[in-house]
């Protein structure tokens, strides 16, 4: 009998439990649905998929304004949810103007008697009535002006430098104030701080000449992971699955690796083979060999802007389709599955976003090792000293 | 790769590019430098603490091995101590006896002297009280043989009878 009420009270507690979470499903699925039978009957599966389609290569896109979502109303009409930026363009002089001038390319801006166009994120020169003349590729043949603009990914970037000068700033400070012991969120970042300086940094370059690079190191890390997160936000700003940017980084890791590149570096490139081979000997494999080691300063760093880009565009493609997918199916099934899936390539993504930072820095580190290094001869030297 | 090119926006490189220089000289300056600086001089620290407190430990050792040895020479000095003062409570014995014997052997022989000197003098005295005492009798014997006239006067016949004049 004690047995049996008991019995009932867990089966009371496991239902009461049981009740608020179907109770809580219901709800969410209620609005999913009241979400998804609103949207039903406006478009077919084939427009969807081309919307999807344009929505995703936009977002991959650096744009003019920070708009934060768009909404088609009722009478066919899109609502731009967001804030314009300003456009600097160079033009025969400097001209400063608002985006919103644009109106999300819709119209063409006027100032000081020229007219710009925007089209596919760049900005054409034009003339009142907007006329575009486009080539055989369908590529505009229209005049660009030089566009320094703060766009949407100059605008992330800034907000990722404040942050992380903030941040930094902070933690210096909180070992003052500490006696050499960081304190709030220094902790979550020193270890990484230390990681980078004991686990990249010292093994690939040196103990010699590690703390040179440090700066570089800690820094790109940072904005690359950082840039990385704020990408997976649902700002969804693609910095650095953008080429210029992964282009501007690896730019700098070549001059860094150029200036810092000491005797053995360049002897390396121009006479890999060294005392080896007699001269006449070495000619002949110098012709293939020295070009291709030249070639190889050069490689090095574009793999490291292309590996970047292609990473971070892909997981941002991948996301977007897998979130698109769920407007394409519009049913039970496949929305559930695509939400699915796109919920476990975001936790891959964060984990890709560290990892990406980690490759970049670990690479750039491994580059810069490569440049200081010094060979046999410099050792024995060095031993000889030290006996 | 066309498309690539195409994406490429210059204004975006040239942003980035200023953006992160300065992001990097600014920070160099106001926060890698003194959170390296900060991480090295606690590691620094922490190698000396950790130095010094081996050094303690030794430092210990030897003491304890100082101690130790310190015990030791004390426990061997006490010992050392203790036979010596055996050795001279021995001695100390031996040489008592020995006075003592020396200063008995002196007394017995005073005494003997003294005894021998007493003895002499008693027999002197006796001597000397002996003389007197025959003189004494001598002198009562004479004067009582004297007092008898005719006994003398016959002894005297008798002498003078007996000694042959020649």
């Amino acid at each position: 009998m004690y047995f049996c009420t008991d019995f009932k009270n867990t089966i009371y507690l496991f239902d009461m439990q049981r009740k608020t979470l179907i109770r809580l499903l219901s709800a969410l699925v209620l609005l999913v649905c009241f979400a998804s039978c609103g949207e039903k009957p406006t478009t077919t599966r084939e427009e969807r998929k081309e919307e999807v389609k344009e929505y995703v290569q936009h977002h991959l896109l650096d744009s003019h304004d920070f708009s934060l979502f768009s909404k088609t109303d009722a009478s066919g009409e899109v609502h731009h949810y967001g804030f314009p930026l300003p456009v600097i363009l160079w033009d025969g002089g400097l001209k400063v103007f608002s985006s919103s001038k644009f109106h999300h390319g819709e119209t063409v801006a006027e100032v000081d008697g020229n007219y710009y166009k925007l089209e596919h994120a760049k900005i054409y020169k034009t003339d009142a009535a907007g006329t575009m003349t486009y080539d055989e590729d369908n590529h505009p043949t229209n005049e660009k002006p030089l566009d320094i603009s703060i766009t949407k990914g100059v605008f992330m970037m800034l907000l990722t430098c404040i942050l992380m000068f903030l941040l930094f700033r902070s933690l210096a400070k909180s070992y003052a104030k500490n006696g050499g012991i960081a304190k709030g969120t220094g902790r979550f970042f020193e270890p990484i701080i230390l990681y980078i300086r004991d686990d990249i940094a010292r093994p690939n370059i040196g103990e010699k000449d590690y703390k040179r690079f440090m700066p570089y190191l800690l820094t790109v890390f940072f904005f690359i992971w950082f840039l990385n997160i704020f990408g997976l936000t649902p700002l969804g700003v693609n910095v650095t699955g953008n080429i210029a940017v992964t282009t501007a980084l690896a730019v700098i890791v070549f001059f860094i690796t150029t200036f810092s590149g000491k005797k053995d570096y360049w002897k390396h490139i121009f006479d890999p083979l060294g005392d080896g081979m007699p001269w006449f000997g070495k000619i002949f494999i110098y012709i293939i060999l020295v070009p291709i080691e030249i070639l190889g300063m050069f490689i090095k760093p574009f793999a490291l802007l292309i590996r970047l880009y292609a990473n971070m565009t892909a997981g941002h493609v991948v996301l977007g389709s897998l979130i698109g997918l769920i407007f394409i199916f519009q049913n039970w099934v496949g929305g559930t599955l695509s939400f699915g899936l796109a919920f476990a390539i975001s936790l891959i993504e964060v984990l890709v976003a560290l990892l990406q930072a980690y490759i970049f820095t670990m690479l750039a580190a491994l580059y810069f090792g490569f440049a200081v290094e010094e060979h046999d001869h410099g050792h024995d030297h060095e031993t000889e000293v030290a006996h | 790769m066309e498309k690539l090119i195409q994406e490429f926006s210059l204004g975006l490189f040239f942003w980035q590019a200023v953006l992160f220089i300065g992001l990097l000289f600014l920070l160099r300056k106001f926060a890698w430098k003194p959170i390296l600086n900060a991480v090295n001089e606690r590691e620094e620290g922490i190698r000396n603490a950790l130095a010094s407190a081996e050094e303690a430990k030794k430092e210990m050792q030897n003491l304890q091995a100082d101690n130790e040895k310190l015990i030791k020479e004390a426990r061997a000095e006490r010992e050392a101590m203790l036979k010596d003062a055996r050795e001279i409570k021995a001695q100390m014995i031996e040489d008592a006896k020995g006075d003592a014997k020396a200063e008995a052997d002196k007394m017995i022989s005073q005494a003997q002297a003294a005894i021998e000197a007493e003895r002499k003098s008693a027999i002197a005295d006796i001597k000397s009280q002996v003389a007197s005492l025959s003189l004494e009798i001598a002198e009562k014997v004479v004067k009582h043989e004297l007092s008898d006239k005719d006994k003398q006067l016959g002894l005297v016949e008798e002498m003078l009878s007996k000694a042959t004049l020649n």
